[in-house]
């Protein structure tokens, strides 16, 4: 039996979005993530082990249980960025709101002569 | 921080003016304030930044040779109290129609004279669960953190521009 490559690919990356979707309602042991895909368990822990790398998930013992769960660490440089663009903007924006309270637009002004 | 979902980004500011005046300036006059550097589009001065002024308008910038880059779409309109708007750009900085987080501001009036203006980015852990699903085509290890390390790069060169 053989798949076209690229469809293979693909469901792999939905498997890891599945996960990830997953991770997101709570955290989970590998069993409860692999819980009706269409994946075999040794394939789900190679997916956990890439989301691990990217630091989208994090691996945790208790017992004989590894319980895995979203890290946050792998979106907070976005986050981050996000935070002071915003930041950034808001001033922008109140600075611009001070402007023309200083100097309120006179209509003559935006009137335009048309030219040819 | 809490164990599931990344925390949306929350921001404040008060400007003394009306809500009316607030909400006109945030929505009509984006190109007068959006900061400059921030563009998708390097090659051509930006003329102007629109949210079209209605749920479902686009929102994009276009630059003075009249080329247009979509950022995303307003997707909530409420003049002059509350705007939400779906930016769409992905961890690439590129424009994915099929991926969106909301940004919604809010105007409220504090004494008459001035505006509390109150601004939410949230769903941002769909960058995650998109950075996965976007890898279809070019799908190794490699490319996939390559992609989560180029986003990087590019915030890591906007913030310290």
């Amino acid at each position: 039996m053989s798949y076209p490559t690229s469809e293979l690919l693909a469901l792999a990356s939905e498997t890891r979005a599945t996960i990830l979707q997953r991770l997101e309602a709570g955290p989970r042991t590998v069993g409860e993530i692999a819980q009706g895909l269409p994946v075999s368990r040794p394939a789900i822990s190679q997916h956990l082990r890439i989301l691990e790398q990217a630091k989208l998930v994090t691996e945790e013992y208790q017992g004989t249980r590894h319980i895995y769960r979203i890290d946050p660490t792998g979106l907070a440089t976005l986050r981050t960025w996000l935070d002071r663009f915003w930041t950034r903007s808001l001033d922008a924006f109140a600075a611009e709101v001070e402007r023309q309270n200083q100097t309120p637009p006179s209509h003559a002004k935006q009137r335009r002569a048309s030219r040819p | 921080m809490q164990n599931s979902a990344v925390p949306p980004v929350r921001k404040s500011i008060a400007v003394s003016t009306s809500p009316d005046r607030a909400f006109a300036l945030f929505t009509g006059g984006m190109h007068q304030w959006w900061p400059r550097a921030h563009t998708l589009n390097p090659k051509a001065e930006r003329a102007a930044v629109i949210a079209e002024p209605r749920a479902g308008g686009r929102w994009f910038e276009r630059a003075v040779d009249g080329t247009e880059c979509t950022w995303g779409q307003v997707l909530t309109w409420e003049p002059p109290h509350r705007v939400i708007l779906g930016w769409q750009l992905d961890e690439q900085w590129q424009y994915n129609p099929a991926f969106l987080t909301e940004v919604e501001i809010r105007f409220e009036s504090k004494d008459g004279k001035s505006t509390h203006v109150t601004l939410e980015h949230r769903n941002l852990e769909r960058y995650g669960v998109h950075a996965a699903t976007l890898r279809a085509g070019l799908d190794s290890d490699e490319g996939w953190m390559g992609g989560l390390r180029g986003f990087a790069a590019v915030a890591d060169s906007a913030a310290a521009s």
